[in-house]
């Protein structure tokens, strides 16, 4: 099963396991991590699911969409130029099984 | 909060909805130690209602995604869910919950979170099959099944949820008409620019609708509907008919229970009902918002989930202040993307950012000099900015908004400071393998 390690600000670590075409963000949120928020529902239109993926999976990812790109401008903590992504954009399965993202301190 | 054995009674929450989950997970996140019950009528794990009148009556959003919270979640953070059985009696002496099923559950907090109901019409023949409402999932499926053989779908109510069910039926083969009572749809909540771009693209899309339309009836052959009758005379041929002209607060067990109720059940600024160990959120509670000046009640996703925050910090005594979330909500419809900041008034001076014929486009909405509402259609950025200005308080000149080269976003970013929102650098933490 694809796997999501959440790390908190705090330290603490979350793991989560879930279904093949669950988004981050819905992982997420279906298991209360806290710190992602997904108010939008998954439309990339909103900015709570702001995550920070780690250096050692950012190659396996999607490229940012036109809609992520205008929403990752808007975040709360600030965006980093490389790791910064939506939750809601990072669909596990086959092509990301595995990843790994930092939580910010705040989302809204 | 110290610790409590788990036989003591703790938090009884009633409704399973967005509310009521949020409650009992912000109180386990707070650190509450006391038993927390969650009891919901509808059958199945806690759901969220928003995809129901959008992706989910297409087929797009699946009913796994349509979950709250992952069933395991419940049992892992001992929260207790008594689902598919409805609270009877609330005994506010004895402080006990009666349920359906003879159960009684006792409580040192209890908070209402019983949402609300879609209102009927109440004209002859609303009993007709083929007419319904949608509230609940078995709503959406029963519509969902209805979409695929229906020929001609009347909406009666142009609100959001009618215009979202507008948005899926039209185009994948049933003619869809939508009737509203008043000359524009959602007078109260919208600008009249946002409201009337929003009527003619939906017209473009081919969706007949009627404004200044009142029904007075429906008709019907061997008991199934065949058409909605107009004020103005005309009928309306349907063989599905949806009733979206909104919902009524649950405030029935409240009321039972000698909890002020008028319109929704009363709170004040804690979200405390009349009765002190009873709360009542979301949907059904009416309070008192700062934005608004005044008591009201607001059905909305960020409402539900904000106050069963601030109702859970109030139980752990973590917060003292009044209730002052800024109020915002979104419609999908379609290719339609709205996002409100903010809760207008009647009488708004309205400035609009961006071109209405380009279907990106932004509306602010001023009451005596000072911002009170963003209204954004597909311009998430925007909508972020406003929410950040109105939830500070900050209100650019309406003037500096006539400039061409006026940027919410950037006004935001510069006016108010990011130290506001980022209390602390991110920690450096080793990789995950």
């Amino acid at each position: 099963m694809p796997e999501i390690v959440f790390h908190q600000p705090g330290g603490r670590v979350a793991t989560v396991e879930t279904e093949a075409g669950v988004s981050v963000m819905r992982a997420a949120v279906q298991n209360a991590v806290e710190g992602i928020v997904g108010e939008c529902g998954g439309q990339a239109m909103c900015a709570t699911c702001h995550v920070l993926v780690h250096e050692s999976v950012l190659d396996g990812l999607p490229p940012i969409g036109d809609d992520e790109e205008e929403m990752l401008d808007c975040t709360a903590a600030p965006r980093d130029p490389r790791r910064s992504r939506l939750g809601c954009q990072l669909i596990m399965g086959t092509d990301l099984p595995k990843v790994a993202v930092d939580v910010p301190e705040t989302q809204l | 909060m110290s610790p409590k054995p788990s036989s003591e009674p703790g938090v009884v929450v009633i409704g399973a909805g967005q509310a009521g989950v949020h409650v009992a997970d912000a109180l386990r996140e707070g650190g509450y130690h006391g038993a927390v019950t969650i009891v919901g009528d509808e059958p199945g794990v806690p759901y969220e209602r928003p995809p129901l009148s959008k992706g989910f009556l297409v087929g797009t959003t699946a009913p796994e995604s349509l979950r709250l919270r992952d069933p395991e979640h419940f049992m892992k953070r001992r929260i207790k869910l008594r689902i598919g059985v409805a609270a009877r009696r609330v005994d506010t002496v004895g402080r006990t919950v009666a349920l359906a099923d003879g159960m009684r559950l006792g409580y040192d907090h209890l908070v209402l979170a019983t949402g609300a109901a879609p209102r009927g019409l109440p004209i002859p023949g609303s009993d007709l099959t083929g007419v319904c409402c949608l509230r609940t999932v078995a709503d959406a499926r029963w519509l969902r099944e209805r979409m695929r053989s229906a020929r001609s779908v009347v909406i009666v109510g142009g609100g959001f949820i009618g215009m979202e069910i507008a948005a899926t039926t039209r185009g994948r083969g049933p003619h869809t008409t939508v009737l509203e009572a008043a000359d524009r749809p959602l007078e109260r909540a919208l600008s009249p620019t946002m409201a009337r771009h929003l009527v003619e693209a939906h017209r473009r899309s081919g969706v007949d609708v009627r404004l200044g339309e009142r029904v007075t009836g429906l008709v019907g052959e061997r008991g199934h509907v065949t058409g909605v009758v107009g004020a103005s005379g005309h009928t309306y041929p349907a063989d599905l008919v949806v009733v979206a002209i909104g919902v009524s607060p649950r405030a029935e067990l409240a009321e039972a229970a000698g909890v002020r109720v008028a319109d929704g059940i009363l709170v004040d600024g804690s979200l405390r009902t009349t009765v002190p160990e009873i709360f009542a959120v979301g949907d059904c509670a009416r309070h008192p918002n700062v934005h608004a000046g005044a008591m009201v009640r607001i059905e909305s996703v960020q409402n539900a989930t904000d106050q069963a925050r601030h109702v859970a910090d109030t139980i752990l005594g973590t917060v003292d202040e009044p209730y002052a979330r800024l109020p915002w909500f979104w419609s999908h419809q379609g290719e339609l993307r709205l996002q409100i900041a903010g809760l207008r008034g009647p009488d708004e001076y309205d400035v609009v950012l961006g071109a209405p014929e380009s279907g990106r486009f932004s509306v602010c909405g001023y009451r005596d000099g000072r911002l009170v509402a963003v209204e954004t259609l597909n311009r998430p950025a925007d909508h972020q900015a406003a929410r950040r200005l109105l939830q500070a308080g900050v209100s650019p000149d309406p003037a500096l908004l006539s400039d061409h080269a006026f940027d919410l976003k950037d006004f935001a970013k510069r006016e108010v400071p990011s130290a506001d929102r980022v209390p602390r650098p991110l920690p450096t933490r080793e990789e995950h393998s």
